[in-house]
């Protein structure tokens, strides 16, 4: 049975190689798309995500304007080919929750008050996924938000971490391994899954789901994990806008 | 709705009186072209066309399924289109507007009029099971013409498609049957000028718009008058000459992207 693959072997080396702390590759580029008020694309082991940006600008409809701050509306959708299996196009209620969740993380981030009655409607667009993506759609956020020139108090940034290979060959229990950025078989047979999203500067959650299986012990390395997890692609996604705008200086 | 200022219009207008436009190119002339191929590995094919700023990625999804009726030797094709909130600050989400099913419609259409795909061959076992072939096409930026280079992502994405027979237990995977594509070439008309490829500025000012989708024979396949104005019989003739002129330099550009 598939269940029974081994996720980690002997020497902590997992099923693409990785070392336990070890993040997938990433990519960021700011400022791919030319409408929109800030953008990013992101690579991040096989996910390939798109945000954009837009506002602040005025709310509509009008009973949602707040009179004293901007609302801050993200919207995760996920390509119909972005799946093994076809997703059919349009929300469903998981990308309503990770949209929700999201729009709440950043709405810490965003100084809101200095827009009433405003939206910033940040658009996070799955074309390819393979495990991680509200993280992956959450960081690739943070950069068009910074993009945009949004004041913000910090680049908010996502990472998850989990736990991996309870199950030995015959299915029995055993330790189990705390792990950081989880790919699609961990994911998927792996025996729980903490993605979390911080502001970098102040160390502050502004995202924590978990499901699955962790002792208080577990719970704790792996909150640790995925903070470090965040903390190196924190500055990935500076380099990413710093690179943007040095490019924009350079005369040709 | 978006409002165009008269100043600009008139600029507009001005400029192409001259046989000039906003960014040098001349009436007939599409923007820069760039078309890049398997960059979806979930996807069966995939493909992101950019026509200047102008953004779309393509991507086909096959399954197995059972055949129309009427149609019980031949594949299914179904084509959506998302005007993603993501491309311009006008889209916005929820279900497809009117404008998104046209998009998708005329996109079909060239697909299907032209028989790119060869549905027969689509057939797995008769009046029981045949393939599904769903194209869905995301926009991405939007900067004007948005037809063409939705219809371009989806010939892309089509013309480097693998059957996933594997998946299916139905032998080993391979290239999804393909005969000749239609390219299609849209144009505008405003103050009785005909332009080529319209940028969103121009396609603001446009009183009609067509697209005309023609094969390697030079044969048309498909054809979509938009918007309010009219064309006379001249102008149409004109306009299928260009987009048949156009229609050659795209489509060796398609091949060469796909490696044919």
């Amino acid at each position: 049975m598939e269940s029974d693959i081994k996720l980690i072997d002997a020497d902590g080396k997992r099923l693409d190689g990785r070392k336990i702390d070890e993040l997938r590759k990433i990519k960021i580029e700011a400022g791919v798309l030319h409408r929109a008020d800030g953008s990013c694309y992101l690579e991040w082991g096989g996910n390939k995500v798109v945000a954009a940006v837009y506002g602040p600008r005025e709310a509509i409809p009008r009973h949602s304007q707040n009179p004293l701050k901007a609302i801050v509306r993200a919207r995760y959708n996920m390509a119909a080919f972005s799946v093994e299996d076809r997703k059919r196009p349009g929300p469903d209620r998981r990308s309503r929750e990770i949209s929700k969740v999201t729009s709440e993380a950043l709405e810490k981030i965003v100084l809101t008050d200095k827009f009433p009655r405003a939206a910033i409607d940040v658009n996070i667009e799955v074309l390819e996924a393979e495990a991680g993506t509200r993280c992956a759609g959450l960081t690739a956020a943070g950069v068009a938000l910074a993009d945009a020139g949004i004041p913000m108090t910090d680049i908010p940034v996502a990472c998850a971490a989990g736990k991996i290979g309870s199950n030995d060959e015959n299915g029995k229990k055993t330790g189990g391994h705390v792990v950081l950025d989880l790919g699609k078989r961990e994911d998927n047979f792996g025996d729980a899954d903490l993605p979390i999203a911080i502001s970098p500067r102040t160390g502050e959650i502004i995202l924590l789901q978990m499901d699955g299986h962790l002792t208080l012990e577990e719970f704790d390395q792996a909150l640790t994990l995925a903070i470090k997890g965040c903390n190196i692609i924190s500055e990935i996604q500076k380099d990413a806008l710093l690179e943007k705008y040095q490019k924009g200086l350079e005369v040709d | 709705m978006t409002i165009t200022s008269s100043i600009k219009r008139d600029y507009l207008y001005n400029l192409a009186k001259n046989g000039k436009r906003q960014d040098g190119r001349d009436l007939f002339k599409f923007r820069n072209i760039t078309i890049e191929t398997d960059l979806i590995s979930k996807a069966e094919g995939s493909a992101r066309v950019k026509i200047g700023n102008t953004q779309v990625v393509a991507g086909i999804k096959m399954n197995v399924g059972e055949p129309y009726p009427d149609t019980p030797n031949s594949g299914v094709i179904t084509t959506a289109a998302e005007l993603n909130p993501l491309a311009s600050p006008d889209f916005e989400s929820g279900p497809p507007r009117e404008d998104a099913i046209e998009l998708a419609r005329v996109v079909d259409r060239g697909i299907r009029e032209s028989g790119v795909i060869e549905l027969d061959k689509l057939c797995i076992e008769p009046k029981e099971k045949i393939w599904i072939v769903f194209i869905d096409i995301h926009i991405i930026d939007y900067d004007g013409n948005l037809f063409d280079a939705a219809s371009l992502a989806a010939l892309a994405a089509i013309l480097t498609t693998k059957v996933p027979a594997k998946r299916f237990d139905l032998g080993e995977d391979y290239p999804l049957p393909v005969k000749d594509p239609a390219i299609s070439c849209t144009s505008v008309k405003f103050n009785d000028v005909l332009i080529m490829d319209p940028s969103l500025d121009e396609e603001e000012i446009a009183e009609a718009r067509i697209t005309v989708a023609t094969d390697s024979n030079g044969d048309i396949r498909a054809m979509q008058k938009g918007l309010k104005g009219s064309y006379t019989v001249d102008e149409i003739k004109k306009i299928i000459k260009v987009s048949l002129d156009n229609g050659v330099e795209i489509r060796k550009k398609l091949f060469e992207s796909v490696g044919k």
